[in-house]
Parts: C-alpha cells; sequence; structure tokens
C-alpha cells in the first residue's frame, strides 16, 4: 500500500488569490513521478470529496521538468469567511499525505 | 520593443514585502553590482481582505519606517529609483496615503528632497457600476456577472496596475514611485520594459522576484535579490552573499501561489514560461531564457473588500478525560447544547440569525473534519468557540449567554460539572467583522490610464522657493 507521503519530497499547499486553493506535489524522482502522477487517487473527484470544491473546476497541471503536479480548485468556502479555519489554506495538504496511490 | 536592445538592466528587489526587513549590506552589494532601480511590492490579498477594507497596513508603521530608511539613503547616494507597489497592504488610496506620509516623515528625518510620485488606482463604486453596465467587466472563474448590489457591498475597490503608469511616472523622472494595488510582477517588470528590455524576460524576473529571496536555495538566508535583464533572458541571484539560487529553487518558484505554472494573466498580455530554460550560471545565479510574451486586450483586474457580520471568541484549554475520550461527541453534544441556550436565552427578534462554531484545536481544529476512527487523544485540546452575528453587541450577547455552559459543560452527564481553562478575563473577546473579498472580475480598457491617477510630490521645490525668497 503506498501513500503520497512515501511518494514524495515535498508536498504544499497555498492560497492563490483569495479565490483558489493551489497544492505543489513534488515527487521524490522521475520514476514515482511517472507512476503516479496521473493517479486516480490526485482526480479531480477526489479533491471534490477531501474538500467540497466544484470536480468540474479542478486543474491538474503535470510538471515534468520539476517532477511535480499542481493541482488547483476553487475555494469551498470565501477566504476569511465566517468558518474560516485556514487563512491560507497553507494545512490543507496533510489530509493529502495520507492518500493511497495503489 | 526590444529588438535593438544590447544592455543589461539591473535591478534589486530588496524585500517580499516591504517592512519584512530590508538589509543595508545588501542593498549596498545590489547597488555596487551595478543596479539601476530598487523595486519592491508591499502588500498582497494573501492575508485576507480586512486590510482593503480597512485602509490598514499589515506590517507595522515603525518596521515600514526602518525599511524605507534604509531605502531612501540608498536612493539619495546613488540616485537609482524606489519602485513601490500596492502600497500599505492593499494599495488602496488611504493605504497608499498611510505610506506616502512615511516617506514625507523619513524624508525630513534624513533631509532628503526626493521627488515622489503616487499613482492612485482606487475606483468609487459608481465608476464601476458604470463600467458594469457598459457591459466592460467580466468575471473570472468561478464567479459569475457582476451586480451593482456586490458593487455596493464593497468598502473599498481597486484595478491591479500593470507596467504603464509606472513607466510614465519614471519617464517623468520620479525618484520615488508608491502606487496602490499592482501585480506583484509590474512593480519590478516595469523598470526594464523601461529601459527598453523585451517583455518576456522583464516579466518573468518580476514574477522570479516578486517575494524577494524566496527564490533562493534557502528563503531565510538574507531578504533580497538582484535581477539583471537582457536581449535574450534574465539571471537572479539572492543579496547575501551565503545564499544560492539555483535552476531548482528559480523555476519552482514560479508555481508559488500561482493556480497556473505556466501562464500568468497580466494587464496587457500573459506571461507564457512553458518553454523557458533555467540554466546554472555559477553557484549563486541562475540564468533563464525562452520566457514569452504574448500581447493580449488590455485589462485591470478589480478587487473589492466587503465588511460583514461580525464575531465574539472564547477560548478554554481542556484536559478533562471524559472530554478527551469523546472528543467529537462531546463537540455536538455542546454545540446542540449552546445552540438551545442561545435560543432560549435571547428573544428570536432581537438574536436575528447568527452562528456559532466550535473548533478543537489538538483534535481537528484546522479542519473540522473528524480524524480517522482509532485516532488515540491527545493530552489536551484548546476549544475555540466562535460566535457570528449581525452586529458586535449580539455576538457579545450570545457568547455571554453560552458562557457557563462552555466553561461547565460536562461530558458524561450525572458527574460533577468541570470547570474548564479559561486563559482569560473578561472570558469573551469582541473580535470585530468579517472581512471577504467580493469581486473577482477584471475591467476591460483601451486606455491603461483610464482608472489611473497620478499626482507628485516634488520635495525639491519648495525649498528652492525658500531659497529663492531667502
Amino acid at each position: 500500500m503506498v501513500k503520497l507521503r512515501d511518494v514524495c519530497r515535498h508536498v504544499r499547499s497555498k492560497q492563490a488569490g483569495p479565490f483558489w486553493i493551489t497544492f505543489d506535489i513534488f515527487f521524490d524522482g522521475r520514476e514515482n513521478f511517472e507512476r503516479y502522477s496521473q493517479s486516480a487517487a490526485l482526480s479531480s473527484a477526489q479533491f471534490a470529496r477531501l474538500y467540497g470544491t466544484d470536480p468540474a473546476r479542478v486543474k491538474h497541471i503535470p510538471v515534468a521538468d520539476l517532477e511535480m503536479v499542481k493541482i488547483s480548485y476553487p475555494r469551498a468556502t470565501p477566504q476569511g469567511g465566517m468558518v474560516e479555519r485556514d487563512m491560507h489554506a497553507g494545512q490543507q495538504y496533510v489530509r493529502l499525505l495520507d492518500v493511497v496511490l495503489d | 520593443m526590444g529588438q535593438v536592445f544590447e544592455g543589461c538592466v539591473k535591478v534589486i528587489v530588496p524585500c517580499g514585502s516591504l517592512g519584512a526587513g530590508v538589509r543595508e549590506e545588501e542593498i549596498t552589494y545590489g547597488l555596487v553590482a551595478g543596479a539601476q532601480a530598487i523595486a519592491t511590492d508591499a502588500g498582497s490579498t494573501d492575508s485576507g481582505a480586512a486590510y482593503l477594507a480597512l485602509g490598514k497596513s499589515k506590517n507595522n508603521r515603525g518596521a515600514v519606517k526602518r525599511d524605507l530608511t534604509i531605502l531612501m539613503k540608498a536612493q539619495a547616494w546613488s540616485g537609482v529609483p524606489i519602485i513601490v507597489g500596492t502600497a500599505g497592504q492593499a494599495g488602496g488610496d488611504l493605504n497608499l496615503d498611510w505610506t506616502r506620509d512615511i516617506v514625507l516623515e523619513v524624508a525630513g528625518e534624513l533631509g532628503v528632497t526626493p521627488k515622489i510620485a503616487l499613482i492612485y488606482c482606487e475606483q468609487d463604486r459608481e465608476t464601476v457600476k458604470k463600467l458594469n453596465a457598459q457591459g466592460r467587466i467580466k468575471p473570472l472563474p468561478p464567479h459569475g456577472e457582476l451586480d451593482d448590489a456586490t458593487v455596493d457591498s464593497c468598502e473599498h475597490i481597486v484595478a491591479a496596475l500593470g507596467v504603464e503608469p509606472f513607466i510614465a511616472a519614471l519617464e517623468a523622472g520620479a525618484d520615488i514611485i508608491l502606487a496602490g494595488r499592482s501585480t506583484d510582477t509590474a512593480v519590478i517588470a516595469c523598470y526594464p520594459i523601461w529601459k527598453g528590455a523585451p517583455w518576456g524576460p522583464s516579466w518573468h524576473a518580476g514574477k522570479t522576484g516578486e517575494c524577494g529571496v524566496q527564490c533562493a536555495v534557502n528563503p531565510t538566508l538574507g531578504s533580497g535579490i538582484l535581477l539583471s535583464v537582457d536581449a535574450q533572458g534574465f539571471d537572479v541571484e539572492p543579496l547575501s552573499k551565503d545564499n544560492q539560487c539555483t535552476p531548482h529553487s528559480v523555476s519552482a518558484h514560479m508555481l508559488y501561489e500561482n493556480s497556473d505554472p505556466f501562464r500568468l494573466v497580466e494587464p496587457g498580455g500573459i506571461l507564457n514560461v512553458s518553454q523557458a530554460r533555467y540554466q546554472k550560471l555559477n553557484e549563486r545565479a541562475v540564468r533563464v531564457v525562452g520566457s514569452e510574451w504574448e500581447t493580449m486586450p488590455y485589462t485591470m483586474k478589480l478587487e473589492g473588500a466587503a465588511a460583514g457580520l461580525y464575531q465574539t471568541i472564547m477560548l478554554v484549554g481542556i484536559q478533562d478525560p471524559d472530554v478527551l475520550n469523546d472528543i467529537d461527541g462531546f463537540h455536538d453534544r455542546l454545540l446542540e447544547a449552546l445552540y438551545t441556550r442561545t435560543r432560549q436565552s435571547i428573544p428570536p427578534q432581537e438574536l436575528g440569525e447568527f452562528h456559532i462554531s466550535l473548533r478543537m484545536y489538538g483534535w481537528n481544529g484546522v479542519t473540522g473534519v473528524q480524524p480517522p476512527v482509532g485516532t488515540l487523544p491527545p493530552p489536551e485540546i484548546g476549544m475555540l468557540f466562535v460566535a457570528t452575528a449581525a452586529t458586535q453587541e449580539m455576538a457579545n450577547t450570545i457568547a455571554q449567554a453560552c458562557n457557563p455552559y462552555f466553561f461547565h459543560y460536562p461530558s458524561v452527564m450525572g458527574k460533577e460539572l468541570p470547570s474548564y481553562g479559561f486563559a482569560f478575563t473578561p472570558a469573551d473577546i469582541p473580535r470585530g467583522q468579517i472581512y471577504e473579498f467580493k469581486l473577482n472580475h477584471v475591467v476591460q480598457l483601451e486606455d491603461p490610464f483610464e482608472l489611473v491617477r497620478i499626482q507628485w510630490v516634488d520635495l525639491c521645490e519648495p525649498v528652492l522657493a525658500e531659497k529663492g525668497l531667502g
């Protein structure tokens, strides 16, 4: 059972403007990038399930030179709104670390 | 433009944001290396809408003044211009005037007389509604069409500046430019573009340098970077000699706080870095070539901040074993009890709509999502109470009504009532309003200056006048 945390050297999340959140998933080496960057576990449906976003709006952009994937999605609730718990979205990546890739 | 450009334009980015801590020795290093301008932003939307809504800076006045003092001393002896964008964190007129006043104070203390350009880009609501009625305002995803009510809900609205107003101010001889909300990149790209450098490398250098030393290997070593833009590309190096830029650190920064790693929409075009190549130049510097600029119809992005409902908070620490053995159950039972208590204590016609949330820090405070079954309890949690209501008084009233329950509510009924650990008295803390960004739209413009006002403060003039009179 391989989890995201086992095949990445760095994973981060951050706000990209007030209405989007972006994840940068840096794989550990070319082999892991090629094997897992298109994994169903990193699909739009997964982000919709974990983060309550509209799956149709999730952007999934591999950057081969950096052996990473950028995944961006619109916030489910506005930045700084009534139920805000993570203004800069810098802690959102943690839930992804234990996602099982295969 | 740029076809016959043969020179090299060097720009210091002294810090990630004015007030973050400019280092005098770094500025000296950059100027000795031949820098012709110092450019930095002074804010962003990252920390939320309060700063635009209130016209307040996030960075402390003393910290901004310290940074400006170092930069203005350097400006006075070297003659290179200082360019500051997104003044006062949000770049509204109030934020810009706050920064202007600090600059004037520093100038007086240093005895320097710079020519200062003030580039304002705040928009009144009627202007925005008129532009919208003309069909010139378009939504960006995930938003829809703009309506007047949304415009009216905004306390302040700004239009993010591109390079053109900065270039006009440079052309008119500004020693210091203080600008309202600007794209992070434009603040830096304007200078090489004014000097005739090609637009692709200039904008890409701007994006690379927007957070200062963040694009280096160690973002805690030093504060700034030096950019050198030429006809084919640009070089970047950290201003601290013990830090390095690497192809990885520089290319990875293009990803930062950006939803698309290859294309960045700016006023008048798109920076396309999909063909960019990052090469190691030496132990400390990286060279970047292949950045492209695609000219597009001119747009400026609008940002508008609204002030909304009011909140009051309370915080307790809990080590009670009965709570820790069933944190989620306790959360649900207490929350229900607090809603019931509020409705029983306050007449509905006074209460109006309200909201209560409990956040269990140490358990799931960041997400609110239940941890996996079988997760061991922590040694303690911090429980934050947040009441939201139409007025501050009502949010306070709700918190006060809930106080005894928040303080004593037992996890297991039938035992002596526990008392959880308050850290403060009074226990309830009025937190103020909720601030949210409301606009995510662009306005289409034929003329980059239509929504821009440039004013001048030339400190040289009154001095000359005084001398003349004397």
